[in-house]
C-alpha cells in the first residue's frame, strides 16, 4: 500500500470520527483515498475538504472539542498555516492526530522529501509553551500503527499528536498489515462540549485565561503533563549497538538509508551502531546519554541542515563528539556519502 | 392595588432567562452585545434546547461570551468560528450550533471561513454583531467602518480610496445558495429587540430543517469606540449606520 | 385604564447607560444621585406610572431589570 493511502485507511480503522483536510503535495492521497473510500458508509466517519489548512485545523478543534477522534494531514507549508490552530488545540488540551508529510522548505521550497520540519514539530511550532507528541515512522507499517497509537496517546494526554512522515514514506509502496477495524467511540468525555447535561456546569473549551495567575496555572499543568509524557512514552530502536564504537542517530526515512550505511561500514570493519528515535518528542534522552558514554563519536544523519543534532548534543552533554551530516532541499542522501561522512567527520575528525 | 402586591411571582412579566448566567457582563455601559446575548439566550430557553446547543465564541469584545451563555461553548481563534462550528456540527449533527462573531472576526480575518461555511450551507446559525469598529483592541477601523468614520486607525476618517469600502458582507452572503435565511436587525429599541429575537428564533427553528446556514446580523452601537453616550450612539447608529446597513430580511426561505 | 406595573432593578449590576430611560413610555426611570459599588449612577423608579410594559427590561444590555404587571381581572 502507498504510505499516504495507508494513513487514510488506518484512520478509518482506528475509529476516527472525522477527517478535515486540504490538498497539498505530497500528501493529497490521504484525502483522495478517504473521499474515494467514503468512510461514512463504513463507519460513519465524516470527511470534509476544507477551504484552507487554517479552516481544516479549526474544524479539527471544533470536532475534537466534542470529544471526537479527529485527524488532519498536510505537508510543510500547510502545516505552517495550521500552527495557530495547533497552539489553540494544545492550549485547550484537545486530542487529535496531525500528519505532516514533510517536503523541503523554506517557503514553497520543493515537493521533494525532507526532514526540515523537525524543529517545528518537536519544539512546539506555534506560539506559547506547548508540546506535541511527535511520532516518526520509518515504514508504511509504522505509519499505519502510529495512527492508532496516535489516537491512544492523544486521548490519554488530551494533547495533539503529530505523525512526522515525509515525502518518501508518504509516496512509497510497501507491504502492510492493517489492524482490525476499531469501533468508533460512543464515550462523551466530561471535558467535551456535547450539550449541557442537567446537573452539571456548562463545558467551556478555551485556551484563554485573562488572569496571569490562572494562565500560569494552565502552563504549569501542561508542563507537568509533558513531564509525564517524557517519563512514559519514549520509543526508539537500536541496531548493532552492543559492540559499537560509533553511533549513527537518524529518524524516519533517513534511518532506513543510514541502516544501509551502517551495514556497509560493518563490512569495512567499522563498529558502528544506529539509534532510531520513534518518538521525537519525547526524545530518547536517557538512551542516547547512556550510549554516548561508550561511543567515540556520534553522527546524526538528517535530511535537513542540522536539527535533531541539537537534541542529540543536549542528551550527550559533551561526553563524546556529535556531528551532523545532512542533505537538504529535497535531496536524499546516499549510503555511500553517509559512510564517507562518518569516516571524515567522526572517525578521522 | 399597592405596588408591593404587584411584585409577586404571579405578576412576573419579564426576568432574565436562566440560560444567561448571573455573571456581570464585561461590556461597556449601553453596549448592544448584552442585549443580543440575552435575546439568543431567551430563544434557546423558549425552544427548550439548552442541553442541545453548542455555541462558538469569537475573538473580539465577545471573546468571553461563554461566561454568559449557560450552554456548552468553545472559544475559537480569531475569525475561525465558522470552521470550528463546522467541525462541531459535522460530528454532532443533531445539536444546535451557533457562532457569535463581531465585524473584525467575521468580515476581516475570518472572511474565508465565513463565506465557505455559508457556501457549504453548514447547518448552523451565525450571529454577526456589526458595530463598525474594533472594540476590544481599542477602537480601530473595522471592515464595516463607514466612509469618513473616525477610528484610531482612521483618525481622519475612513478614506475609501486607500482603506477600502465598508463591507456589506451580509448582502454578499445572501447571494450564496448555501444560505437559507439572512436578515439584518438591531437591538436599540424595544421593537427592534423583539424583531431580533423573532429572527433568532426562526433561525434556530430552521436549523432543524437542515436547509442551510442562517445568518442574523445585528447592527449595534459601540459607545466607547464611537466616543458617545449610549443614547447618543443609538441615535447616531440610526442616522448613519442604518442608511448604509438597512434593517430587514435580506433572504427569506421560499414558501 | 392601563394596568399597573412595577420594576425591580439589580442596582449593583446596573451600569447607568440610560438606554432604559429612553425606552420607558412614562418616564418612570431616572438615574440615581448616589452610585453603586462600581461607581455607576444606577437606574431607579422615580414615580408610580409604571405600566409593566417591560420595554426597559427588553433593551437593558445588562439584564438587570425584572418586571411585574398586575393581572387583568384584578
Amino acid at each position: 500500500m502507498k504510505g499516504n493511502e495507508a494513513l487514510a485507511e488506518a484512520a478509518i480503522r482506528a475509529g476516527a470520527d472525522a477527517y478535515f483536510g486540504y490538498p497539498i503535495t505530497p500528501q493529497s492521497e490521504v484525502i483522495e483515498y478517504l473521499m474515494r473510500e467514503n468512510p461514512v458508509d463504513r463507519t460513519g466517519m465524516q470527511v470534509l475538504q476544507a477551504e484552507s489548512e487554517i479552516a481544516a485545523i479549526n474544524m479539527v478543534y471544533g470536532a475534537a472539542g466534542c470529544g471526537k477522534r479527529v485527524m488532519t494531514s498536510s505537508s510543510s507549508p500547510g502545516v505552517s498555516l495550521k500552527m495557530e490552530g495547533i497552539s489553540y488545540i494544545a492550549g485547550a488540551e484537545l486530542p487529535c492526530v496531525l500528519v505532516n508529510v514533510v517536503r523541503a522548505g523554506p517557503g514553497l521550497g520543493t515537493i521533494q522529501p525532507s526532514q526540515s520540519d523537525y524543529f517545528q514539530a518537536v519544539k512546539g511550532g506555534g506560539h506559547g509553551d506547548y508540546k506535541m507528541i511527535v511520532l516518526a515512522p520509518a515504514t508504511v507499517q509504522e505509519s499505519v500503527d502510529y495512527v492508532k497509537l496516535g489516537f491512544e496517546l492523544a486521548f490519554k494526554y488530551r494533547n495533539p499528536v503529530m505523525i512526522l512522515s515525509d515525502g518518501i514514506i508518504g509516496q512509497m509502496m510497501e507491504k502492510v498489515e492493517l489492524f482490525e477495524q476499531q469501533p468508533r467511540s460512543k464515550e462523551e468525555p466530561e471535558w467535551a462540549t456535547v450539550g449541557k447535561k442537567e446537573g452539571r456546569d456548562s463545558v467551556i473549551v478555551t485556551s484563554l485565561q485573562l488572569q496571569s495567575e490562572e494562565q500560569e496555572k494552565v502552563n504549569l499543568r501542561l508542563q507537568s503533563k509533558y513531564r509525564e509524557v517524557e517519563k512514559n512514552e519514549v520509543m526508539y530502536e537500536t541496531y548493532n549497538c552492543e559492540d559499537a564504537e560509533y553511533l549513527f542517530a537518524a529518524f524516519g526515512s533517513c534511518a532506513r538509508i543510514t541502516r544501509k550505511a551502517m551495514e556497509m561500514a560493518r563490512k569495512k570493519g567499522i563498529k558502528v551502531g544506529l539509534i532510531r528515535p520513534q518518538t521525537l518528542y519525547p526524545f530518547p534522552v536517557d538512551a542516547i546519554s547512556e550510549l554516548s558514554e561508550r561511543m567515540k563519536g556520534i553522527l546524526t544523519v538528517e535530511m535537513n541542515a542540522g536539527q535533531m543534532v541539537e537534541d542529540v548534543r543536549l542528551a550527550v552533554n559533551g561526553k563524546t563528539p556529535v556531528e551532523h551530516f545532512g542533505r537538504f532541499g529535497g535531496v536524499i542522501p546516499s549510503p555511500e556519502e553517509i559512510l564517507e561522512a562518518l569516516e571524515q567527520k567522526i572517525i578521522g575528525g | 392595588m399597592s405596588e408591593n402586591t404587584i411584585k409577586n411571582p404571579e405578576n412576573l412579566v419579564y426576568e432574565k432567562t436562566s440560560v444567561m448566567t448571573d455573571r456581570v457582563l464585561h461590556y461597556c455601559p449601553g453596549c448592544g452585545h448584552g442585549t443580543a446575548h440575552r435575546m439568543l439566550a431567551e430563544v434557546i430557553d423558549e425552544l427548550g434546547i439548552q442541553g442541545d446547543t453548542i455555541g462558538v465564541a469569537p475573538v473580539g469584545c465577545s471573546v468571553l461570551a461563554y461566561y454568559y451563555f449557560d450552554v456548552d461553548m468553545q472559544e475559537a481563534a480569531h475569525g475561525r468560528a465558522p470552521a470550528v462550528a463546522t467541525g462541531i456540527k459535522r460530528v454532532l449533527p443533531e445539536k444546535y450550533v451557533f457562532t457569535y462573531q463581531g465585524d473584525g472576526d467575521l468580515a476581516a480575518i475570518g472572511t474565508a471561513e465565513t463565506i465557505h461555511a455559508c457556501n457549504r450551507g453548514e447547518n448552523i446559525l451565525v450571529v454577526f454583531i456589526n458595530n463598525g469598529i474594533y472594540g476590544m483592541t481599542g477602537g480601530q477601523m473595522a471592515p464595516t467602518t463607514l466612509e469618513g468614520m473616525k477610528s484610531s486607525t482612521s483618525p481622519r476618517g475612513r478614506d475609501v480610496k486607500t482603506m477600502g469600502n465598508p463591507l456589506k458582507i451580509t448582502e454578499l452572503l445572501a447571494q450564496l445558495p448555501g444560505t437559507y435565511f439572512v436578515t439584518r436587525q438591531s437591538v436599540h429599541t424595544p421593537a427592534n429587540v423583539r424583531k431580533t429575537k423573532k429572527a433568532l428564533k426562526k433561525a434556530l427553528e430552521y436549523q432543524k430543517l437542515d436547509k442551510g446556514t442562517c445568518f442574523v446580523e445585528v447592527v449595534a452601537n459601540c459607545p466607547s469606540g464611537w466616543k458617545m453616550t449610549p443614547v447618543q450612539s443609538n441615535k447616531w447608529m440610526e442616522e448613519n449606520m442604518f442608511p448604509y446597513y438597512p434593517l430587514g430580511d435580506i433572504k427569506v426561505p421560499e414558501k | 385604564m392601563a394596568r399597573k406595573g412595577d420594576v425591580v432593578i439589580n442596582i449593583e449590576k446596573c451600569k447607568g447607560c440610560e438606554v432604559c430611560l429612553a425606552a420607558c413610555p412614562n418616564e418612570v426611570l431616572a438615574l440615581s444621585k448616589e452610585v453603586n459599588s462600581k461607581g455607576y449612577h444606577f437606574a431607579m423608579k422615580v414615580n408610580s406610572e409604571c405600566i409593566g410594559c417591560a420595554n426597559c427590561a427588553i433593551v437593558c444590555p445588562d439584564a438587570v431589570i425584572t418586571v411585574y404587571r398586575e393581572k387583568r381581572n384584578n
